[in-house]
């Protein structure tokens, strides 16, 4: 496996075929697509924990029947996803759902890691509501605030300072996560190593490689998340 | 003027409210005591809907504030509310606690409504507190504000639930003394407290519920010094 030639080869290659290129494209479409990703699934994450908390006040009845069939469906959504692999959602949605659109891959798969990740993120989020005394929340009321308002004024800004050390943790399991996007085809890391692996017939040194860079990769995210969560114990 | 008719709020299988009829007029400051369990909060908490009334009416300016086509956001803004715990919005400056409501409900402007802040924050001796955070104010100075953030929506009438019982001792007096100015100037309130001696001071009228029913209701010193019901006489042996 490891010897001196075999090594002295790879980087040959690697270097005149400039496959750090490559690696270069991998880690930009990796970052990008956990992104796109993250965004997508705060938004998605954001829409079907409200849904899950929210109580009705009003009497119309459209209105209660709308937001009963709501909590349905994204009740549904979260037990897809969160039962089946993300491998197979991912695949799902290239294949059948968005590859026909011809947009992008990586923002295919940005939106696609988006719906997977919004399961996971509702209940990140719905926690972190949750969470907040539901004084602030008569408080806001009692004002003449209405439900939405008191919500995104005074509840989400408390609630998001509760969650960001585990929104974090969400986007660096996506960008682990989105090594998978090799199975619709996109470019990323991982597939980056493939393409070294396929032309240059050694496994270990280009594995190695995207291996460290994720490690990179996450540990400065780590390091972040753990500086929010020192700061946000201080303010405690 | 505020209209209670044959009140009553049940939660799941335990009847909470059984029945409360009573008249607020304006300028009244009705003190409302009782064991506790008897109700007394929930009839503060049904009176600005935080809590649905199962059956009966409120109608506030003769207006019910039940019906469902009724703009509850609205019927708020005139029913100014101070909790036991403050509820104080941490992320916010004191002056942006203050100034939320009358800005994002009302519509006024930045500058109108910090000067109806400054001006709250003087009545209630805080000024120059204005840019600190709820977090580095004590139980007195954060109850203080509350009752300015109420203030600031300028509101018909005011609600206390147990505005001191969260508070250390030394610090009852300078809440309770910006309630008695309050009702010097003329506010309707309706006030839930276990603080008898204010009570008797403050009080233009005074219930007594228990078990979910007024038991006793009328002078405040009369209800004291003479009390009819044997309810309200085991009370005051254990508490007075």
């Amino acid at each position: 496996m490891f010897t001196m030639d075999r090594t002295m080869a790879f980087f040959e290659i690697f270097i005149n075929g400039r496959y750090y290129e490559t690696v270069l494209d991998g880690l930009y479409n990796t970052i990008l697509l956990s992104l796109i990703a993250t965004g997508v699934g705060l938004a998605i994450g954001l829409v079907v924990a409200v849904s899950q908390i929210l109580k009705v006040e009003s009497d119309n009845r459209f209105i209660k029947v709308f937001v009963k069939v709501f909590k349905f469906i994204t009740k549904v959504y979260v037990d897809i996803i969160r039962g089946t692999p993300a491998v197979v959602q991912i695949s799902f949605l290239w294949l059948v759902v968005l590859g026909p659109l011809d947009l992008p891959r990586v923002l295919v798969g940005g939106i696609a890691f988006g719906i997977n990740s919004g399961a996971y993120m509702a209940e990140v989020i719905r926690g972190g509501i949750v969470a907040i005394d539901k004084g602030q929340m008569e408080a806001g009321r009692s004002l003449g605030l209405s439900y939405g308002q008191t919500m995104m004024v005074i509840i989400l800004p408390q609630a998001i300072k509760q969650m960001l050390p585990a929104l974090v943790n969400e986007f660096i399991v996506l960008i682990k996560e989105t090594a998978i996007i090799g199975f619709i085809g996109g470019m990323d890391l991982m597939k980056a190593a493939d393409i070294m692996i396929g032309n240059t017939y050694n496994f270990e040194i280009p594995l190695i490689m995207v291996a460290i860079i994720y490690l990179m990769l996450t540990s400065i995210l780590t390091w972040f998340m753990r500086g929010i969560e020192r700061r946000l114990n201080k303010q405690g | 003027m505020i209209r209670i008719q044959d009140l009553r709020k049940s939660f799941g299988e335990l009847e909470v409210l059984k029945g409360i009829t009573d008249t607020i007029f304006q300028g009244e400051v009705v003190v409302v005591i009782g064991p506790s369990g008897s109700g007394k909060s929930t009839f503060l908490r049904c009176i600005n809907k935080m809590e649905d009334a199962t059956s009966g009416d409120i109608l506030l300016d003769g207006n019910s504030i039940l019906r469902s086509d009724v703009d509850i956001n609205k019927v708020r803004q005139k029913v100014g509310m101070v909790f036991q715990h403050f509820n104080l919005f941490p992320h916010m400056s004191v002056l942006d606690n203050i100034t939320l409501a009358p800005i994002k409900v009302k519509g006024m402007s930045k500058d109108e409504a910090q000067k109806v802040a400054f001006d709250l924050l003087d009545k209630v001796g805080l000024r120059d507190k204005a840019n600190e955070y709820p977090s580095r104010l004590s139980g007195g100075q954060k109850q203080r504000i509350a009752i300015a953030r109420a203030l600031a929506m300028n509101p018909e009438v005011m609600l206390f639930d147990e505005p001191t019982s969260a508070l250390d001792p030394e610090m009852v007096k300078e809440v309770l003394q910006v309630i008695l100015d309050l009702a010097n100037e003329g506010m309707t309130m309706v006030i839930v407290t276990h603080e008898m001696g204010f009570a008797r001071e403050v009080g233009t009228r005074l219930m007594f519920m228990d078990g979910g029913v007024i038991v006793e209701n009328g002078n405040p010193k009369d209800v004291f010094d003479n009390p009819q019901n044997d309810r309200t006489k085991l009370f005051f042996s254990k508490v007075l």
